[in-house]
């Protein structure tokens, strides 16, 4: 599914719209980087509270289609600079984790 | 054993010890010399990996170092040195889950235990000399044309 339909109809914020053509594979959550770079997939969208700038360099490396903040947890202005430099798309949603992934499988596995 | 291939590219990055704000910078200029050479994107993908977990060690956890990336015709390998402390048990840090990791980093995410089980899943080679009071040396070799499971 495309990243822009997906971003609208669940009225994410687009911090860093570096490419919302993308096609969106799947979703992943998870808070450890590790973990991230062993198992989310290219096209995933990546689901954390982690909001610093590590977080960019592991979202490019691992090619994920995006990064969701949930809860409004905005990064701060250098994290999105970085983005945009790197090209990694970045939004922010006002729901709590757990709801923002239910909804975005419930699109993306209708 | 030194490799006989002739070499395609070298670069040396250094790393400097608990500098947040840059980690992953090398990571992701590796990415971009292995793009630019036209790698497939699972060796792309597999050495990203295997660089950020050893950039973000040698921040983590050493007094500084640097990564070295040797392209060769057949193989890409990834050297991670560093300058201390080195480690006393090599097998009791490479256990999936272990980790030494303060607090601070744990709160950012890091320090999961996984860093080394990742470095060596996506290796088709891969070893850890250490020397105590002196440092670690990490070489992580992907094979090219080589079938990867």
């Amino acid at each position: 599914m495309e990243l822009a339909k997906i971003v609208a109809d669940l009225g994410w914020e687009t911090l860093v719209g570096a490419d919302l053509t993308r096609d969106v594979r799947d979703g992943y959550c998870s808070d450890l980087l590790s973990d991230v770079l062993a198992h989310a997939q290219a096209g995933d969208l990546w689901i954390t509270h982690q909001r610093h700038l590590n977080v960019v360099a592991v979202g490019k490396l691992r090619d994920v289609a995006g990064i969701v903040f949930p809860r409004g947890l905005r990064p701060t202005p250098d994290v999105i600079a970085r983005a945009a430099q790197e090209r990694v798309n970045l939004f922010l949603s006002a729901d709590p984790a757990f709801v923002v992934a239910g909804k975005l499988y419930r699109m993306l596995h209708p | 054993m030194p490799s006989r291939t002739p070499l395609v590219l070298r670069r040396i990055y250094p790393v400097a010890p608990r500098d947040l704000e840059q980690a992953g910078t090398v990571s992701t200029e590796v990415r971009r010399e292995l793009l630019a050479l036209g790698m497939s994107p699972d060796v792309v993908r597999r050495a990203s990996v295997i660089c950020f977990e050893g950039e973000m060690n040698i921040v983590l956890y050493s007094q500084g170092g640097r990564v070295i990336l040797l392209v060769k015709e057949d193989r890409v390998e990834l050297l991670f040195s560093d300058d201390g402390p080195g480690i006393a048990d090599i097998e009791l840090v490479s256990q999936p889950g272990y980790s030494t990791a303060p607090d601070w980093a744990r709160e950012l995410g890091f320090g999961a235990g996984l860093g080394i089980n990742n470095m060596e899943q996506n290796s088709d080679l891969f070893e850890i000399r250490s020397r105590v009071g002196e440092g670690t040396v990490v070489r992580a070799t992907i094979l090219l044309g080589v079938p990867f499971f």
